[in-house]
């Protein structure tokens, strides 16, 4: 006996990657999820790629159907949700015919043995069943009847065999769990919270994880269990978040900030829809939500809730962007506050709905008629959304500006530790509203000029409805400047037109300069991101110097305008190169901008960068 | 409710801009009439709101000497449902055209209707696109010649009226920019209303629709041409009053001689009616302004408004999780510490 509990013994790693894959009715984003929750109790670091197709449910058993759920846990600081899997759980001969070529040579490979039936085989593709084919000779083969497991342990609940077999994800759960030694009361915690209300569902579903585990623990399949240390992060409260959850909490953050109700309007779209639902859950915090006809809608009543001294936010993504920019129009015209939220995903048109792309850049930039600048900040991981929610608010309030936030699908679903931050230590955005006369006219009596700006930041008062003796009246002909009446005179208009790209411009001087990490002083190559690809980069990075290259890494959160010093740092480094999700929008507005030589590296394959394809673009830029 | 002694004049309303409306648009007699209704609804300059759309109609909010906001084609009502959301202490005003409401704003309109959000929407219809000098409207007759349809429009027109009811707007009402009595009786009830109140103003465009509705208003046609409704009397029209509406026994709307079928055999119009199909019945009874067409308030019923509820949820969730608190927010998933 004394063998057989050395051999159980947990082996320890630094780290592991786990890819969950089954039918879009399995419920692997759910496994994936829950696994992420225990180990994020844990203590690991981790990152997280949940990848699912646009159809809510596929044919059954076809590879369109297959929904994947990647997760990187680790007792180090990580970035990114992990280049390749060295564990895949097959539920189902699709998913591994879909996933297996991102497993790793001598990777784990867990197969649901159960699913492995011809109709399935056919279904995916095959013409040979892979399990007794000799093909799957390469990895590390687990077969288990998940199926049958777990209608074996539910059976005496009295559950339907049909209802039964939806449990075999907890099955799964438990065995990864036992694997890896998760704590098992995060998942069965929150078993008895979800399904409290369906005590057989609960009871079901607690004892299919049981069985898992067991399973593990017991079947002479495995040699031992597996740990992972937790990392050692800063002290402070974390919790694990997605980055759209991140987001609309930054918006709640960002009205109590400010001291004004969020007004949201939006229209349901992958993969923004969350913060909508999200916000919509708080109204004790005074936060109005709007499910409007449509995406025009969604930002004309957000509009209007801004002329009436809201906090107002419209979410969407790149379609939705389209159908809202002449709304932004008016924005950049009547100056007043407002939030636009982009969760970029694949495009042109509906494109790849569910995928992340960075391809609404020069959308955000550029995708209005007339001469119409708006500041622009993205976010960079899921939880740093919160910050950037924050910040978007913070410039739309005190420029009475519309803001573009961009985020992404992967952003928008992926999840990472958050040390959750102080209340005390967020910023006060709060702003004045105006109460008083500002003008005297020709009569020498007061008067409001809703067009009078305030000379350091080239904002406009805003004056809301109720105020008494400020009665005025904006649109979207264009004003003289100061009094804000309708003009046609063709100076004021190039004024005017100055007035507003000053006003963008000069939010230069209100954000920090841009920060480099690596090699500052001797770089050879310099590697500027924006938004989600900063996990990856700083993967990336970190593997060229650890190879003996001098790189350094400089990440944008505000692309309009950029930092003030942006121009001097790339200037100082020999080679510059850029990587986005999108066919180089970033590069070229560094290009037009600074006159630098900025090459582009680039991928539009509906998932992230890894960090190894990265680091081979890096090698190949510096020619090593 | 009308006050007694009013606070404010007609002139208090009116902005020191120039009203630039073609001499003789139907407009400036609409204009006239808002202005000199206010001061008898009792509110305030400060917290009175016109949202405008684009179109000749929609330059209104220039002219009123309250908060104002002339913004897109189409989208005033979706712009107002927001303000009137985030701010139910004010008195907020839609005013655009029919192009700017029934063709591209028209999904507004309908949603702001079925919502009740609590807005005063006036519907300028002047059967054709004037600021844009002369094409066919969403509301212009079938055939119409314009320079966007020299062979005629083969477009079926909507009906203001039936598009309203057909949304199930709890209040909607028909006038003409010829009447300023009748124009105020029913902006003052649309004001009255509580929740989203539609107004039709048949508003004459002498340059390039004009007399579209000369058959109807045009005084010497009125007693035969419009339809008085008047809630709880006898919808009966007519210089002697000698016609009538039944509701024949096939349940059509038709026009009768009093005479023919008898006074107690007309209908009785109520405007308070909870189900709609009457009053859409109603709507139909014209095919166009040059036929005998109702006028006056169609319906007008009592329904909770989306302002009024929005606050109402709020107000709820405050009772049941106190007002909101940052900190437990963020600590309202899992959580760990470390040390």
């Amino acid at each position: 006996m004394a063998d057989l509990d050395q051999t159980n013994e947990p082996v320890e790693l630094d780290r592991v990657i786990i890819r969950f894959a089954g039918d879009s009715g399995d419920g692997m984003q759910l496994t994936g999820d829950r696994f992420t929750s225990a180990s994020a109790v844990f203590g690991n670091d981790l990152s997280t790629l949940p990848e699912f197709p646009a159809e809510i449910r596929a044919p059954a058993g076809t590879l369109a159907g297959v929904s994947a759920f990647q997760v990187h846990i680790s007792d180090h600081e990580i970035t990114t949700p992990g280049d390749a899997p060295s564990v895949l759980v097959a539920m189902n001969p699709a998913a591994l015919r879909s996933e297996l070529h991102q497993l790793i040579v001598a990777g784990t490979l867990i197969v649901n043995t159960d699913a492995f039936e011809e109709r399935n085989l056919t279904k995916a593709g095959y013409r040979t069943n892979p399990l007794t084919d000799g093909s799957l000779e390469r990895f590390t083969v687990y077969e288990v009847p998940m199926t049958t497991l777990t209608k074996d342990a539910v059976a005496p609940l009295g559950v339907k065999p049909r209802d039964a077999e939806r449990s075999k994800n907890f099955f799964a759960l438990g065995l990864i769990s036992w694997m890896y030694t998760r704590p098992s009361a995060p998942t069965l915690d929150w078993i008895d919270e979800k399904f409290g209300s369906k005590p057989q569902m609960a009871a079901a579903n607690r004892a299919a994880f049981a069985a898992g585990h067991a399973f593990g623990e017991t079947a002479e399949l495995f040699e031992h269990p597996y740990s992972i240390r937790p990392a050692p992060h800063a002290p402070g409260t974390y919790t694990n978040i997605t980055g759209n959850t991140a987001l609309a909490w930054g918006l709640v953050a960002a009205g109590q900030m400010a001291k004004l109700p969020i007004f949201l309007g939006g229209y349901p779209i992958t993969p923004a829809s969350d913060i909508l639902h999200e916000l919509s859950k708080h109204k004790n915090f005074g936060i109005r939500t709007l499910q409007a006809e449509d995406e025009i809608a969604g930002i004309g009543a957000a509009l209007g809730a801004a002329f009436g001294g809201h906090l107002a936010v419209t979410t969407t993504s790149g379609p939705g962007i389209a159908l809202k920019s002449e709304t932004m129009g008016l924005a950049v015209s009547l100056e007043l506050p407002l939030v636009v939220i982009d969760i970029q995903r694949g495009g042109p048109s509906t494109g790849l709905p569910t995928k992340t792309e960075q391809s609404d850049l020069l959308q955000a930039m550029y995708g209005r008629h007339g001469e119409s600048p708006i500041p622009i900040v993205a976010a960079y991981s899921p939880a740093r959304c919160f910050d950037v929610a924050i910040e978007a608010a913070r410039i739309a309030l005190k420029y009475r500006t519309p803001v573009l936030l961009l985020s992404d699908g992967y952003l928008a679903n992926g999840s990472e530790p958050w040390l959750l931050p102080q209340v005390v230590d967020l910023p006060d955005i709060s702003v004045d509203f105006a109460t008083e006369t500002n003008h005297i006219d020709g009569d020498g009596n007061p008067e409001f000029w809703p067009y009078l700006r305030d000379p350091d930041t080239l904002a406009r008062p805003w004056a809301i409805p109720g105020t008494p003796g400020l009665e005025h009246r904006i649109g979207g002909i264009e004003k003289a400047d100061g009094s804000g009446n309708i003009s046609y005179d063709p100076a004021n208009h190039e004024r005017m037109v100055h007035l507003r790209a000053d006003k963008i411009a000069g939010i230069a001087n209100d954000i920090p300069p841009v920060t480099v990490v690596g090699d500052v002083d001797d770089a050879n190559l310099l590697v500027v991101g924006w938004g989600s690809t900063w996990g990856a980069i700083d993967g990336a990075v970190n593997r060229c110097r650890a190879r003996g290259h001098r790189v350094a890494h400089a990440h944008l959160v505000h692309l309009n305008p950029f930092p003030a010093n942006l121009g001097e740092v790339l200037q100082r480094y020999p080679h510059v190169v850029v990587p986005e999700m999108n066919l180089g929008q970033l590069s070229r507005l560094l290009r037009a901008e600074f006159l630098v030589d900025a090459k582009s590296v680039t991928k539009v394959r509906g998932v992230p960068f890894s960090a190894g394809e990265l680091e081979a673009a890096f090698l190949k830029e510096m020619g090593a | 409710m009308t006050i007694d002694t009013p606070t404010t004049t007609p002139q208090d309303w009116a902005s020191d801009q120039e009203v630039r409306w073609c001499p003789g648009c139907g407009d400036y007699s609409i204009l006239k009439a808002v202005q000199t209704l206010m001061p008898q609804l009792g509110g305030t300059p400060e917290n009175t709101v016109f949202v405008s759309g684009i179109g000749c109609a929609a330059r209104f909010p220039y002219y009123m000497n309250t908060y104002g906001m002339h913004s897109i084609h189409g989208r005033a009502p979706a712009i107002a449902t927001g303000l009137a959301m985030a701010r139910d202490d004010l008195d907020v005003w839609v005013v655009g055209g029919d192009g700017d409401m029934l063709s591209i704003g028209g999904n507004h309109l309908i949603h702001a209707l079925r919502r009740n959000v609590n807005l005063t929407i006036l519907m300028f219809n002047n059967q054709i696109y004037g600021l844009t000098k002369g094409q066919y409207s969403p509301t212009s007759e079938v055939g119409k010649v314009t320079k966007s349809t020299p062979f005629g429009s083969l477009d079926q027109p909507f009906n203001p009226m039936s598009v309203a009811l057909g949304a199930e707007a709890s209040f909607v009402a028909r006038t003409h920019d010829l009447d300023r009595k009748h124009m105020m009786e029913m902006f003052r009830r649309a004001r009255e209303h509580r929740g989203a109140a539609f107004v039709e103003v048949f508003q004459n465009c002498n340059v390039f629709n004009d007399g579209a509705f000369a058959a109807i208003t045009a005084k010497g046609a009125r007693d035969d041409m419009l339809i008085p409704l008047v809630h709880g009397q006898p919808i009966r029209f007519g210089a002697e009053q000698e016609k009538g509406v039944i509701v024949d026994d096939q349940g059509r709307a038709r026009i009768v001689s009093v005479a023919d079928v008898g006074e107690d055999a007309i209908l009785v119009h109520d405007e308070a009616r909870a189900e709609p199909g009457l009053a859409f019945m109603l709507s139909r009874l014209s095919a166009g302004p040059y036929e005998p067409t109702p006028i006056g308030v169609f319906r007008a019923v009592a329904r909770p408004d989306y302002g009024s509820e929005t606050n109402r949820q709020l107000a709820a969730a405050q009772d049941k999780a106190g007002p909101g608190d940052l900190t437990a927010l963020l600590h309202s998933r899992p959580t760990w510490d470390v040390d």
